[in-house]
């Protein structure tokens, strides 16, 4: 654990991407099995500890320390897991008790039980240090919050022993913590694992903003980016999985859709509601995140909410790869494919017929349909390759809109901006003149906005409510946000889809702000 | 007559010389002979009244007198003597060995006025020796680059330079030229610093190898890209959480602060055990809370002006 600790010690602290590869790497290539294979897997984002969970060690840290301080120190760390470790200290020494193996803190926690489980963390607490115990419960929450990526993560695997990264990405969503097989094959004692025989995860082909550039229609083709979930699913014929954006596997929250997919192949696509509600775009795509979530649903849920895919791409036809072929073959094959699908379930997502861009501009800014989140741009010969690579794929997203609203309520951010006031409730004029929240931002500004903010913040605070400021309403925002839908749970009748600070718009008197009805116009 | 008036006062009584608590343009200004110095260095001709430590006068029926706080050089408490009743202004303060200032005083009252910048039981500074050795192991280790060091240009550079000599290093310290005069003044109220070099304007190669202090506003600064390859560390007691010295770029954190930490604020309480405590600045709500479950009487001034949340 100790060497665990000082490596999530030495991450926090450096800045350089190729420093923080390395250490990654030598402790790697230095520490035994199965702790590496922990490592790495907290590291990456893999590593689930069921039995604990925030709120056990905030249950932990209850017995220990007085909670009115606790929440009081939490607020101003901004980090539960460092609030405690750091709290710890307080604490009697125990006489030099051995630090456990990180082998051993992820098999103890793994086989206690959830009542058990805050007592288990205590004693492990108590035989570790301050670094430690920062480490235990940043694995044992989840989190680690140093930085890293999974894809760093395994480019410093892939680098420790001289492999490809894109190898190590091709069978790391068929492995599972501690990675045995993985180190085995990277030691050279075994072949590549060979998952082909299992439903497992391909990563997505990803695209970078279209910025004021122009793309030839001849060598791009245009197809409509729809607003629901990104989603994957991989079948052998007797397995059917389904894959978010990362990853994480969530046939359980989609069954209808794994019990109707009856190909064999990986295809990609975008899941959506069907019918009257696809008009409110925006409520079905919140029915859809809520329903991600969960491990399973009721058929009352299901029959609320018809979902189906609209399918962009084919990674796999059977057990052919099809990943190297250029788009337009796969294209092809995608749409022999999809013909043979349930079409209550599965569709093709249209290819728009342009003369060229500027036909295509038009079509985009003409397009209405409230599902739709933009164009996408796909290089007709590009073939489908993991990640965000230059000049492939490119998004264009229809412009956000823009609203001016004024600054309520303040709250400090967490991690990095921990200590800083960054997450602003902002609301618009009501009829009778008061002004009623809108919505809630907490990204768009630089960091030197963000001083001037958290200054603006601490200078105009009229009122506290545990971690929230209420502020001077003086501050205007402009708020960029991609729609506005109705909402019953705010007191404005409104929501906003993905808010962000735009502009400060320190010149602008606060009654000149947007009213809730200028919001509610915009309603698509 | 005020205490460390943020504004211009015709009377001030000045706890020490950081910025925030010694202001200019005051009419008469009483304060310990060392605080007086600061202030003409930094505010030109300071008109003042020396008080030494344990020193006093008397002012409308009040006596006054001063006591070492252990913050920087020259950092006093007030004590205020009225009709047999006894009020201690902290200002800031610390309780351990500095070699840079007086040892703080306990000073029996029945009002105390404390601080509480590291009003919170997340904070507990390490003792400074092993801070000291984790900033030489580092400097041994790059001695291809350099490491800089952000401390405050009033006290903790001092405290850290002096601290460094303390355990053995007598090599030459790089500072920066902004700090030069201060040590010059240090040096003159008898604080041995050793060989201090100017490191503003030396080329790139003079610097491989160097242990810079500089102030922590230097860090991210153009002054810094000159440096060759530096490992930057920041001397300051908000070092201690992990994610502040993350946001400031730091990649050496050394928790070294001229505060006392929250087991200092909450055993001087219990030390002194005044019938009420007010506390003026930081996290005046922690210290409180705590002070409540001791059955001691407390209440915060919400006092403006403090950089509370700023380098300590």
């Amino acid at each position: 654990m100790e060497r665990f600790a000082a490596l999530i010690d030495g991450l926090v602290y450096t800045r350089s991407r190729d420093t923080k590869v390395r250490l990654i790497a030598d402790y790697l290539r230095d520490t035994p099995d199965p702790d590496r294979g922990w490592a790495l897997a907290a590291l990456a984002g893999t590593l689930s500890i069921a039995t604990v969970k925030n709120t056990a060690i905030r249950a932990m840290a209850d017995e220990r320390f007085d909670p009115a301080l606790f929440r009081m120190s939490r607020d101003y760390v901004g980090d539960t897991a460092e609030t405690v470790a750091l709290l710890w200290d307080q604490l009697p020494h125990l006489p030099g008790t051995r630090p456990p193996t990180l082998g051993e803190v992820v098999d103890l926690l793994n086989n206690a039980s959830r009542a058990r489980a805050p007592s288990l963390l205590a004693e492990l607490m108590d035989r570790l240090d301050a670094n430690g115990r920062y480490a235990l419960l940043k694995l044992a929450s989840g989190g680690m919050r140093v930085g890293i990526s999974a894809r760093l993560a395994k480019t410093a695997f892939a680098q420790s022993f001289s492999l490809s990264v894109d190898d190590v990405e091709e069978v790391w969503h068929a492995l599972r913590p501690p990675y045995t097989e993985l180190f085995a094959w990277g030691e050279g004692k075994t072949e590549r694992p060979d998952p082909s025989k299992t439903a497992f995860f391909r990563p997505f082909m990803l695209a970078h903003p279209l910025d004021d550039v122009t793309v030839d229609l001849a060598d791009f083709a245009a197809e409509w980016k729809w607003d629901g979930i990104r989603i994957q699913i991989a079948s052998t014929g007797s397995e059917t999985r389904l894959f978010s954006r990362g990853g994480d596997e969530v046939s359980g929250a989609f069954p209808e859709i794994a019990a109707a997919f009856d190909g064999v192949g990986v295809v990609d696509g975008e899941l959506l509601v069907r019918g009257e509600v696809q008009g409110g775009e925006a409520a079905s795509f919140n029915a859809l995140q809520q329903r991600l979530g969960r491990k399973t649903v009721t058929p009352a849920m299901q029959a609320e909410y018809p979902v189906f895919v609209r399918l962009y791409d084919i990674l796999f036809d059977g057990e052919d790869d099809l990943r190297a072929q250029p788009w337009h073959r796969r294209r092809s094959q995608l749409e022999a494919f999809v013909a043979s699908l349930d079409p209550v379930r599965f569709d093709l997502s249209g290819i728009i017929e342009a003369r060229d861009f500027e036909h295509l501009a038009e079509i985009r800014g003409g397009s209405r349909d409230a599902a739709i989140e933009g164009v996408m741009l796909k290089r007709r010969d590009a073939p489908y390759l993991a990640g965000r690579k230059v000049g492939l794929w490119y998004k264009w997203k229809r412009e956000p809109l823009v609203a001016d609203c004024v600054m309520m309520y303040a709250q400090r951010g967490s991690g990095k901006r921990s200590s800083y006031y960054s997450d602003y409730t902002f609301g618009c004029w009501s009829e009778d003149g008061s002004l009623l929240p809108v919505g809630k931002a907490y990204s768009g500004f630089s960091d030197e906005e963000l001083k001037w903010l958290d200054r603006f913040v601490r200078n105009n605070t009229v009122a506290r409510f545990g971690p929230v400021r209420e502020v001077e309403k003086s501050l205007v925002l402009e708020v960029a946000f991609d729609a506005v839908h109705e909402s019953k749970r705010h007191k404005s009748g409104i929501a906003m889809r993905f808010p962000r600070i735009s502009r400060l718009r320190r010149d602008k008197p606060a009654d000149e702000a947007d009213r809730v009805d200028t919001l509610k116009a915009m309603i698509g | 007559m005020w205490i460390d008036p943020s504004r211009p006062a015709e009377r001030a009584l000045v706890t020490h010389g950081h910025a925030d608590h010694a202001r200019s343009g005051h009419g008469t200004v009483w304060a310990t002979p060392e605080t007086l110095a600061i202030m003409a260095l930094r505010y030109g001709t300071e008109m003042g009244t020396p008080m030494s430590y344990g020193s006093g006068f008397e002012a409308g029926g009040v006596k006054i007198s001063f006591h070492p706080a252990g913050h920087v050089l020259g950092s006093a408490q007030i004590l205020l003597e009225h009709a047999g009743e006894r009020v201690v202004v902290t200002g800031d303060y610390k309780r351990r060995a500095d070699p840079t200032c007086e040892l703080f005083e306990p000073v029996p009252c029945d009002v105390l006025i404390t601080e509480a910048t590291f009003g919170l039981p997340v904070f507990t500074h390490p003792p400074i020796e092993g801070e000291i050795a984790k900033l030489l192991e580092s400097r041994e280790a790059n001695r291809e680059g350099c490491v800089v060091v952000g401390a405050y240009a009033l006290g903790k550079a001092q405290r850290v330079i002096a601290e460094l000599r303390r355990a053995g290093y007598h090599e030459p310290i790089y500072i920066h030229g902004a700090m030069q005069k201060m040590c010059d003044l240090y040096e003159a109220h008898g604080i041995a610093l050793g060989e201090l070099v100017i490191a503003t304007g030396l080329p790139k190669a003079a610097l491989r190898g160097a242990l810079i202090v500089a102030p922590p506003s230097a860090l991210n600064d153009r002054w810094a890209r000159r440096l060759p390859d530096p490992v930057t560390a920041m001397a300051s007691g908000w070092m201690r959480v992990r994610q502040r010295a993350r946001q400031k770029n730091i990649e050496l954190p050394l928790v070294i602060s001229d505060h006392a930490d929250w087991n200092e604020l909450t055993e001087t309480l219990l030390e002194l055990r005044p019938a009420e405590t007010w506390i003026t600045h930081g996290r005046t709500d922690a210290l409180g809370r705590w002070c409540d479950l001791h059955q001691l009487k407390a209440r915060a001034l919400d006092l403006v002006g403090r950089e509370d949340e700023d380098e300590g």
